[in-house]
Order: C-alpha cells, then sequence, then structure tokens
C-alpha cells in the first residue's frame, strides 16, 4: 500500500536518567510523535559540524500512555554513536528521530496473555515498553520476566520493575557473571529448568517476546522450543555489537 | 542541511564511500536479524523447490544442489538495521543455473522459507548473476544462526531480502509482499536510495 515517507523529527531531550553504569534513558519531547506501540524501534541520525551523518536504531522503553518518547541507550565502549549519547548529550540538546518502525515485535493489551517475556541485558529495553503499557493500562494479563543479566550493574529498571510486580506479574533474573552477596535468585546462564520454573508452560500458550544479544536469543529460543512452545509463538529480536 | 547535533565528532570509517550507502556504517561483526527461532533441518529431508508459475515444478535434494555448478561470489552485503560488511564470501548456485530448468513468465518471486518466514523480489533482480543459493560463507558451510544450510543471497538489495533457511522460491505473476515487507519493510529495499521502511 502506497504510504507517505516517515519524516525526520527534531526531537529535543527534556531529561536524562542514569540507569545502570553503562546505560542512560534519554527522555525527549518529539513534536507531533504519532504515537507508537510497545517493541517498535526509532532510528536516530547526528549529524557533524562539516555535514557527517550516522545512524542507529534504538528500541522505545516508554510506554505508548506517555507524552515524551524514552530511548535508553548501553554504552558500547569504543562505539560511535552510544558514547556521545550516554556521555557528551545533554539537556536541552536536540537530535533526528525518525520512527516508530516495524509492528512484529510489538504487544498490546488487547493481544491478550500470557505474557513470557525473555530478555538478555539492554535487551529489557522493548520488553519493559511492553510492561509500561501493561500497567498504564491497569492490565492484569499475566505476565512472566525473565531477566538475564551479568550483575546488578548491569540491570535496567530495578526499582520500578520492583514496583510493576504485582497484578499477575512476575519477575525473576538471573545473574550470570556476579550475583549481589545474599542472592537467592538463579545464577547461571538461562536454561530449560529456570523457563520451567518461570511458567508459562506451552499448555498456556504464552506469547513469547525474546530479545537480547544474538547468542542469548539463540538460547533462548531454542530452549524454548524444546520445552514445547510452537517456534510461530515465539517473536525475537537479536542484535549484535553495534556502536 | 540537518541540525547539527552539538558535540557530536563521529568516527569517520576509512570505508571507501562509493561503497557505503547512506546511513551505513561498515562492521567486521556478522550481527543477525531474525523474526524467531532458528530452524533445524535435518540435511536429509532438505530440498529446493521451484513452484508457482512455471510449466512443472522442479525440486533438488541437498546432495543434487551441491552437484550442480558452483560459484563463489564476493560481495558487499547491508543491512537495514545499518550495518554494511565489505568483501563477504560465499559459495552457491546461481538462482540463475536453477531457473534453466524451469520455463515460465513470471514477474515476481515469493522466496520460502523453513521457519515460514517469506520475501518477495522482482524475478528481474533474481537473474543476470545477481543472486545465489548460498550454502558456504567464508570458506566453511553456512551457520544455522545466518541462515544454514542454505540462504538466497541477493547483495544488491537490504540483507533482509536474503532469505534465511531459504528452501523455495514460488513464481507469481503477481507480487506478493513478503514478512518483513508486510511489518513495515519496504517492498523493494534499494540500500542505495536508502528504502528502508514503507513509505521511502
Amino acid at each position: 500500500m502506497p504510504q507517505a515517507p516517515v519524516v525526520w523529527r527534531l526531537a529535543t531531550v527534556r531529561q536524562l536518567i542514569d540507569e545502570t553504569p553503562r546505560a542512560r534513558t534519554l527522555v525527549l519531547d518529539v513534536p507531533d510523535w504519532p504515537g507508537h506501540t510497545a517493541g517498535q524501534h526509532v532510528d536516530v541520525r547526528l549529524t557533524a559540524d562539516d555535514g557527517y551523518q550516522t545512524e542507529r536504531s534504538f528500541s522505545i522503553a516508554s510506554a505508548p500512555e506517555r507524552a515524551t518518547v524514552a530511548l535508553t541507550v548501553e554504552r558500547i565502549d569504543g562505539g560511535e554513536v552510544s558514547p556521545y549519547l550516554t556521555e557528551e548529550l545533554r539537556v536541552g540538546d536536540t537530535l533526528e528521530l525518525r520512527g516508530p518502525f516495524t509492528s512484529y515485535f510489538v504487544w498490546r493489551t488487547e493481544d491478550g496473555g500470557p505474557l513470557l517475556l525473555v530478555a538478555g541485558g539492554s535487551g529489557l529495553v522493548p520488553l519493559m515498553a511492553m510492561l509500561r503499557h501493561r500497567a498504564a493500562n491497569s492490565s492484569t494479563v499475566e505476565a512472566r520476566l525473565l531477566l538475564s543479566a551479568r550483575s546488578l550493574d548491569d540491570s535496567l529498571y530495578r526499582d520500578e520493575l520492583a514496583e510493576l510486580t504485582a497484578d499477575g506479574l512476575v519477575t525473576h533474573v538471573t545473574f550470570t557473571r556476579e550475583p549481589p552477596p545474599d542472592w537467592r535468585g538463579f545464577a547461571r546462564r538461562i536454561d530449560a529448568e529456570m523457563l520451567r520454573t518461570v511458567w508459562p508452560s506451552p499448555h498456556q500458550r504464552p506469547r513469547i517476546y525474546v530479545c537480547g544479544p544474538t547468542a542469548f536469543v539463540e538460547r533462548a529460543a531454542e530452549l524454548l522450543v524444546q520445552l514445547g512452545h510452537p517456534p510461530g509463538a515465539i517473536r525475537t529480536e537479536r542484535f549484535g555489537p553495534s556502536g | 542541511m540537518a541540525p547539527i547535533s552539538r558535540g557530536f565528532r563521529g568516527r569517520r570509517s576509512n570505508a571507501d564511500p562509493t561503497r557505503l550507502p547512506p546511513g551505513q556504517y561498515l562492521t567486521r561483526d556478522f550481527p543477525v536479524l531474525s523474526a524467531g527461532p532458528t530452524p533445524h533441518t535435518p540435511l536429509d529431508e532438505w530440498s529446493f523447490l521451484i513452484s508457482g508459475a512455471v510449466d512443472g515444478p522442479v525440486s533438488w535434494t541437498w546432495q543434487e544442489l551441491l552437484e550442480l555448478p558452483a560459484e563463489t561470489p564476493m560481495a558487499d552485503i547491508h543491512c537495514v538495521t545499518k550495518w554494511s560488511k565489505f568483501d563477504t564470501t560465499w559459495k552457491g548456485v546461481s538462482v540463475d543455473t536453477l531457473l534453466a530448468a524451469v520455463g515460465t513468465d513470471a514477474k515476481y518471486v515469493s522466496a520460502w522459507c523453513d521457519g515460514g518466514y517469506t520475501t518477495n523480489l522482482p524475478l528481474d533482480d533474481m537473474t543476470g548473476g545477481r543472486a545465489w543459493i548460498a550454502y558456504e560463507f567464508g570458506g566453511k558451510p553456512l551457520a544455522p544462526e545466518h541462515g544454514g544450510p542454505a540462504r538466497l543471497l541477493v547483495p544488491h538489495l537490504y540483507f533482509w531480502k536474503s532469505a534465511k533457511w531459504v528452501r523455495g522460491l514460488e513464481l507469481l505473476d503477481h507480487d506478493q509482499p513478503g514478512f518483513w515487507e508486510r511489518y513495515g519493510y519496504h517492498n523493494y529495499g534499494d540500500p542505495w536510495k536508502e528504502q528502508r521502511y514503507q513509505g521511502d
């Protein structure tokens, strides 16, 4: 179907939130933002003073119900864009943004559940948009989140997730490298037993969203298939180092 | 002129600008874009089928595909998620070679894959030495997460058109948008025109 191009918009940084030592949330005012669905991404374009430009894609972290658009960016050492966004960018700065894009890795409350969200590291970002959307609508769709993080310093939105964990949302965290002292939860790479504990079983026919680095997503999706979840029920989003 | 991003200097690659499409950056990694789990079809159950608007469907077993004349294209590839990779080396069978086995007046192709993925291309983009069924990458069997045992290779379009885990080409007299083409990516996907999303 013919469609007008999605235009570049000039977003203004309203607020910066340090989520972890490596990740920062950019809260943006975007004029004429058309709205988005939880799970979608935007493209960001930066322009140097000599006209050099580069683009990257980032998942939207905020709920569609918010007036602002939030992106959470993890710094990749030696990267071109993420160090700028996490270290140089100030409140009041502008950046060009285009979106929202693609409608496969998305969830709306009316899609129903149960929902199984499996996140590796900053793969939590688009899944958080889904959980925020769920909370903003006071949805009671059963939801389970399994977050695999290297350490406490690598786990995003900790306080907010603790607050959201009610009304049918249960959050599990596994620390793969450095569990906090006195940690009693999972402390290993994701495996079948962990997924069985997290629930829902294939019998419950959950909608499954997996996001994280390629190796993590490969492993999680393979385990889910082995547990008997139909491959078509498992939506994945993989990311590699993208600077 | 786009607005300047205060304090952004950028890290210009020394990539040949005539080889890097707009909005792309050069990587040495090989990232992956897939919508679902990686399928694993045993090779003895694998076959490749050309069907649809053809005189008669033709299929090849894995062994038969390997026995066809192979080519070793080297190509720059461009992913819609912004990375480009130069001088990738492949081994596979030219789609021209496969199409020589069928008669057709079709204008379009729907490539279909294990896992249910499809992508659509004009037939003209699949012929003339511009498309392959590739089964080796960098001198090794193509890894499952990169589309093994075999993927379509159409390097002049964004790389989602180079469908992983490809199992067949359905020839069509009309265009039929594929998976990503229905979920928001551009119908044709020319990286040099930056045709990333619907409307571009």
